[in-house]
């Protein structure tokens, strides 16, 4: 992969994290109170409000994992967009007068306004700092992927990194300077996207495999195979490639070369049968002693690496990391423009924004998917295989255009077919492929499951919530709001854009698909190191921005919520800006520990989690509270505890963690069923337990304030 | 309780219920369509490969439309809600934050 850092890279993320910082220490000076740390005091104006809102939202999420899910899954990852995008619908015409109008601090003394209930307090609190760590692990991911390429760091520095600075930002400042700081990158990420765009829209589509992995495979000797003889599923290897089979697995086969495994798949082209390599991803139980020579990705550079020697517990592609034999993928396999089929290697030259995504929905792409080659694991063989841990390698799929322009790519909402432990469809009596109705069920669940938790997630945020507590007035709310929604809608479109000029540039990392976005403007056809390096800084201050709004969001749960209100500890203001930084700190520890265990998992994948938890922990107590004068402060902690606790639970035995366990652990875990995004069950759930809760204990309401209740 | 109360005390906002009823009506709108194209995609995926205009299928169409959309409600809600503001509460919406009044001019 290359990711040999760059001066250039260096001097401009440095500045970049300096400008923040210098920001945040003159803003301090402004924020004595209370009510200046946690609320900036009520007096930012409606549009600099408006566009933070759009910083504190364009997270690591919007921009390194929706561009990376559409980069490797095509209009599946743009569904991400749309459901961020109309989640604000909801936060803007139900929510945000009334937060405004009713809440001092944080969210809690918005559900809290005609109770009084400590149970509110502590749920609220609590649930506060559960979403809010759930979003942080994302944007931790997000800054760890982020400083590998840029300052050649690995992912756990840069996750530490992010910490100290945000937790420096947080302690000195509060929501003041958090507010400057996403005014500034919320305009910058939105520029530097339209700028990214242009390059893509003007290098055009085209079927060169990206360079710089061509030349690797090549000097690796990684060239396809062909003449393999197959007989009887049996696959022979030709003499004289120097190439020994060490084993198959499905379609897959392992070759073996100088004590070095590689995986292969069989291509079978009429009667010609090739064996290409694929890339893969070997971890193993206890360190391994390997030799190499690193590969030089730095054409200016010519310098001959050395051989060398170290310990190593993950190959890729057989070599340890620093060998950076693990190439970039994904690349364009036919282009149709205007009507005809372009020669190999030729190309559409610059588009328009409409002609590219239908060049694109003609053409054909190569993508690569992830298999998890299970039954490999546990396996006698000789010393090495005893050692694996857990074996991935990404399958090369030509895939139509169309396809890749509709949903279906990650949520298989069409029909899914039955396959046998080969992997091969099963054809029914009728020469059809025979659908698997449980499988397809589950997949359509997951689809409504995700759309659901992401139209009523981003108005149960509690980063977003505590933002309407930073403008004077309802109308400044609301126009504040208007201006987020603009910004942020705009820059979804263009997140379609950059995901695609990822896919068919050839630049995606599979073992980091967040990196997308930054490294399409890396590549030489699009981009360069420069816009590169400005993009990656961006998008760094992006993380450090939103972790400040997390931060600052769950040192105000502790802070506010639980030791003022909840245990009536009558803090003074001093104190409570002090209890809410000892706060801040704890929070940047354990986002900085879950930032390191999740690392290459799609950060938009993981803040849809936080998305689910927080719409059903938080949405329906903000929505009944509202709307339904029978709620009753026993209905609304007990829906925050049960849409909390079901989400979380249905996540911890989620096939998707299934698959997390295996990779750190190389557990084979068998989830119950085929359920990712817990909305779909533990948002009714916890409106339903509102509903039943509060028509039990009808009586408390009896002794709330007329003037409070007349209020909501 | 200690903590509890706007951030900065407010004007009374005689245009809250109207606003409120508002923003519930345009919501279900919004959630009407946005339903419509989580529906389409679970039970007629195929429909959304069909090509509609400029060589753009019914996928992209829809899902940048709700973006668009969601733009366009939020300008024209916003455009009523003040007119409503003005109408009922005053010239700027008499909500901005109640200026401390000076007791001692007062009793002068």
């Amino acid at each position: 992969m290359n990711y040999t850092p760059s001066p250039i890279a260096i001097g401009v993320f440095l500045a970049f994290v300096g400008f923040v910082l210098g920001l945040s220490f003159y803003f301090a000076r402004k924020a004595k109170s209370a009510e200046g740390y946690f609320a900036a005091g009520g007096s930012i104006p409606w549009w600099l409000n408006g566009v933070a809102f759009a910083g504190d939202y364009l997270s690591a999420a919007s921009f390194l994992g929706i561009c990376g899910m559409i980069a490797v899954a095509g209009f599946d990852g743009f569904l991400y967009s749309i459901g961020y995008l109309a989640g604000w619908v909801v936060a803007l015409f139900v929510v945000a007068e009334p937060m405004k109008r009713l809440g001092k601090y944080t969210f809690a003394d918005a559900l809290d306004s005609k109770f009084n209930s400590k149970g509110i307090q502590l749920a609220a609190a609590i649930s506060t700092l559960v979403v809010s760590i759930f979003y942080l692990i994302p944007q931790m991911v997000g800054a760890g992927s982020l400083v590998t390429p840029l300052l050649g760091w690995d992912q756990w520095m840069g996750v530490v990194l992010v910490g100290i600075v945000v937790v420096v930002i947080v302690a000195t400042a509060g929501m003041t300077s958090t507010t400057y700081v996403q005014f500034l990158k919320g305009g910058l990420l939105i520029i530097f996207s339209v700028l990214l765009c242009i390059c893509i829209f003007k290098a055009g589509l085209n079927m060169t495999v990206f360079e710089d992995s061509q030349k690797l495979k090549r000097e690796l000797g990684f060239g396809d195979i062909a003449g393999v003889i197959v007989k009887d599923d049996v696959v022979t290897i030709p003499g004289d490639s120097g190439f020994k089979k060490a084993g198959t697995f499905k379609h897959f086969v392992r070759l073996e070369k100088e004590g070095r495994y590689s995986w292969w798949m069989l291509k079978k082209d009429g009667k010609v049968n090739t064996l290409i390599q694929i890339p893969s991803v070997t971890k193993l139980k206890k360190e391994t002693k390997c030799k190499f020579t690193a590969y030089n990705h730095n054409p200016k550079v010519a310098k001959k690496e050395k051989e060398q020697e170290l310990s190593t517990l993950e190959l890729f592609n057989g070599y340890p990391k620093a060998a950076n034999h693990f190439y970039q993928v994904s690349h364009l396999s036919k282009i149709v423009y205007k009507g005809k089929v372009l020669k190999a290697g030729a190309g559409t030259g610059s588009l328009g924004p409409f002609e590219f995504l239908k060049v694109l929905k003609d053409s054909e792409v190569t993508i690569f998917k992830k298999v998890a080659l299970k039954a490999w694991t546990g396996r006698k063989g000789n010393d090495f295989d005893r050692n694996i841990e857990s074996i991935t390698v990404w399958k090369p799929t030509p895939t139509a255009g169309v396809l890749v322009m509709r949903p279906g790519l990650k949520f298989k909402v069409d029909p899914v077919h039955k396959k046998d432990k080969n992997g091969n469809v099963i054809i029914g009596a009728d020469n059809k492929p025979v659908i698997d109705n449980n499988k397809t069920l589950w997949e359509k669940l997951n689809f409504v499951s995700l759309m659901l938790a992401l139209f009523f997630g981003t108005s149960a945020l509690p980063h977003v919530l505590i933002r309407y507590y930073t403008v004077p007035s309802q109308r400044d709310a609301r126009k504040s709001t208007i201006v987020a929604i603009t910004a942020i809608g705009f820059f979804y479109i263009l997140t379609l854009f950059m995901g695609l000029g990822a896919m068919s540039n050839g630049v995606i990392d599979l073992t980091d698909t967040n990196m997308s976005a930054p490294l399409v403007a890396a590549s030489a056809k699009v981009g360069g190191v420069l816009l590169f390096s400005i993009i990656s800084a961006i998008a760094f201050a992006t993380v450090l921005g939103t972790v400040s709004g997390l931060i600052v969001a769950a040192s105000g749960a502790v802070a506010h919520d639980i030791m003022d209100n909840y245990m009536g500890l009558n803090l003074t203001d001093a104190n409570k800006v002090k209890a809410g930084k000892i706060a801040a700190l704890i929070t940047g520890v354990i986002a900085i520990g879950l930032g390191i265990v999740f690392k290459g998992v799609n950060v938009s994948f993981l803040v849809g989690w936080a998305f689910a938890v927080a719409a059903s922990a938080n949405l329906p107590a903000i929505m009944m509270l509202l709307f339904w004068k029978k709620t009753t402060a026993k209905g609304i902690t007990a829906s925050i505890l049960v849409g909390m606790i079901a989400a979380i639970a249905i996540l911890a035995i989620s096939p998707k963690m299934a698959e997390m366990y295996y990779g750190w652990w190389g557990v084979n875990f068998d989830a119950p069923f085929d359920l990712n995004n817990p909305g779909i069950i533990s948002i009714p759930l916890s409106f339903i337990t509102l509903v039943i809760v509060s028509l039990m204990t009808q009586k408390d309401n009896d002794k709330l304030d007329p003037e409070k209740v007349a209020a909501i | 309780m200690a903590g509890h109360g706007p951030a900065v005390k407010l004007g009374k906002d005689n245009a809250s219920e109207w606003k409120s009823k508002l923003g519930i009506k345009l919501f279900f709108v919004y959630g009407i369509i946005y339903a419509g194209f989580v529906v389409i995609t679970t039970i007629e995926p195929e429909w959304m490969s069909i090509n509609l205009f400029w060589g753009l299928n019914l996928a992209v169409v829809y899902g940048m439309g709700l973006i668009i959309l969601a733009i366009v409600m939020g300008l024209v809600y916003n455009y009523f809600c003040t007119k409503k503001e003005d109408e009922l509460n005053g010239p700027g919406g008499g909500m901005a934050p109640i200026e401390t009044k000076d007791e001692t001019k007062e009793i002068k």
